[in-house]
């Protein structure tokens, strides 16, 4: 069992496997389970992703308090007019990962990745590839077996819960996430995926959870949108053969310690950061009826 | 390692819109009803730090209710779980406390009917995933994940390998086992996280062993 992303590169390289073999190998071993039941479990997951996109890009979806919905819609729209300036794959896994949002946030059926505050990224970018290189399926299984695999480790070591860490454990752990399965399904080695999580998760330490009413939508929807494109360029970034110069768990590590001193106010409280702006707190009383700091 | 499958992260399943708020909520809520081992009369929850400030929006309160009735993380009805409870004619009711948790995501849950009652304390520690550190007074570690039971027993010498042995003899694996009393010699508590699921049949046998009170399963 890698306890860590060296050990994690480390087992992948002696036995020239890719990250996801180790992963699935693990969780067979792990649960006594055959290739196949973990594959099919996967595969599940990855079929309710589809869901949830393809609802987000195509429905008017909206949520119950009216902050969020239908901006999935909105950029899948603009995208066709062909003035983008960031380019089709991007603005594709940027729509798709706000419809997964934006259909969490509606109470609509998803599936965590690594958390539902998060979920937008990995299948966002996922869903975006399949259209520029289209995959197999099992390649598409592989990248939720990757994704997982670095989550794994740093909710191990560090955490992937906004609550504990603030929003740098969940949309930041995504990022990275994202970033490494991506390098996978586009050739890249582990030790690649491992420098493009690091390239990810470096650029959203220190991100605080400060949802407005508490509500997972404002700011996390356009989070999940940032952290697809921060995915795509740390991949593209590692894949070019630019490096890390702090080592993978090393940055996991800091996003651990910074965590645990980041404020409780900026910990999925409501109490501070978006939260707190007068626009924050209007809302709030705008939803609830009364304000979360009065109560 | 809290967290052992691959599918405490890319999962679960679930209805928005936290993994933490709500279906962590959700399953916290379950393993009470499963504890509980019936639809309870009425239903009392603590929130505690996160859960205390956001229940409302993250659908904390639906999600815990809806697990009581047994519902999964998953399970659409999740979304009108107070209504529910309402038409089944549960009492039901949410304080808010100050007190300050170990971990910002707590719940405390109590569950009654007039046969008994039922208290857990459960926290929701990211991705959907949860621990119960506490029962009826009883402190203790479970994920909730793998099939576990709860024994509680007399506080005499050879309970605990009658338990062990007879589940030897079943070929169940013991993966996490835990012990705790609060006075010598009076009731206690076995947490045990096994490998396998536990057909009723040994449980009948725990449960008729000496000194064993009473036995409840969790399945995954």
């Amino acid at each position: 069992m890698f306890r860590n992303v060296a050990e994690l590169v480390e087992l992948a390289q002696s036995k020239n496997k890719p990250i996801s073999e180790i992963m699935i190998e693990q969780e067979m071993d792990f649960r006594g389970n055959t290739r196949e039941e973990v594959y099919n479990q996967m595969k599940n997951n990855l079929v309710v992703m589809e869901q949830a996109v393809e609802r987000g890009i195509t429905e008017d979806v909206r949520s119950h308090s009216g902050l969020t919905g239908g901006d999935a819609v909105l950029l899948q729209d603009y995208m066709k007019s062909g003035n983008s300036l960031s380019g089709h794959t991007m603005l594709d896994a940027v729509s798709k990962a706000i419809a997964t949002n934006e259909v969490n946030a509606a109470m609509g059926t998803i599936c965590a990745t690594p958390t539902a505050g998060s979920a937008g990224v990995v299948p966002g970018t996922l869903f975006a590839i399949r259209e520029k290189v289209n995959p197999t399926e099992e390649q598409m299984v592989r990248y939720l077996f990757t994704s997982g695999a670095f989550g794994f480790v740093v909710a191990n070591n560090a955490s992937i819960s906004g609550a504990a860490g603030g929003c740098q454990a969940e949309v930041g752990s995504a990022t990275g996430m994202a970033a490494a399965a991506i390098v996978e399904l586009m050739g890249g080695t582990p030790e690649q995926s491992s420098h493009a999580f690091a390239i990810a998760l470096k650029n959203m330490l220190g991100l605080v959870c400060d949802p407005v009413a508490g509500l997972v939508e404002v700011p996390c929807v356009k989070r999940n949108a940032m952290g697809a494109s921060n995915a795509l360029v740390a991949a593209d970034m590692s894949l070019a053969g630019i490096t890390s110069r702090i080592p993978c768990d090393e940055v996991i590590d800091a996003m651990y310690k910074i965590g645990q001193t980041m404020p409780s106010a900026l910990r999925e409280t409501a109490q501070g950061g978006l939260a707190a702006t007068p626009t924050g707190r209007e809302l709030e009383a705008k939803i609830f009826g009364v304000s979360l700091d009065r109560k | 390692m809290k967290f052992r499958s691959v599918f405490d992260i890319i999962g679960p399943v679930m209805i928005g819109p936290s993994s933490s708020h709500t279906a962590g909520a959700a399953r916290i809520g379950r393993v009470a009803r499963h504890l509980f081992g019936r639809e309870p009369k009425a239903i009392t929850v603590s929130l505690y730090g996160s859960f205390a400030r956001t229940y409302k929006g993250h659908g904390t309160d639906v999600a815990l209710i809806g697990g009581v009735l047994d519902f999964d993380t998953y399970d659409e009805r999740i979304v009108n779980a107070l209504t529910i409870a309402k038409e089944k004619k549960i009492k039901v009711r949410f304080t808010e406390e100050d007190a300050v948790t170990d971990h910002p995501n707590t719940a405390r849950i109590h569950l009654s009917d007039e046969k008994g009652e039922l208290e857990l304390v459960g926290i929701s520690i990211g991705g959907g995933k949860i621990e119960v550190i506490e029962l009826n007074g009883f402190a203790l570690g479970l994920s909730g994940n793998s099939p576990a039971i709860l024994v509680v027993h007399n506080d005499r010498f050879g309970a605990i390998a009658g338990v062990s042995n007879t589940l030897a003899k079943h070929e169940i694996n013991i993966g996490h086992m835990n012990v705790s009393r609060k006075e010598k010699g009076k009731e206690a508590l076995m947490t045990i996280e096994v490998d396998q699921n536990i057909p009723q049949v040994v449980l009948d046998e725990v449960e008729s062993l000496p000194n064993i009170i009473q036995v409840a399963k969790i399945s995954d």
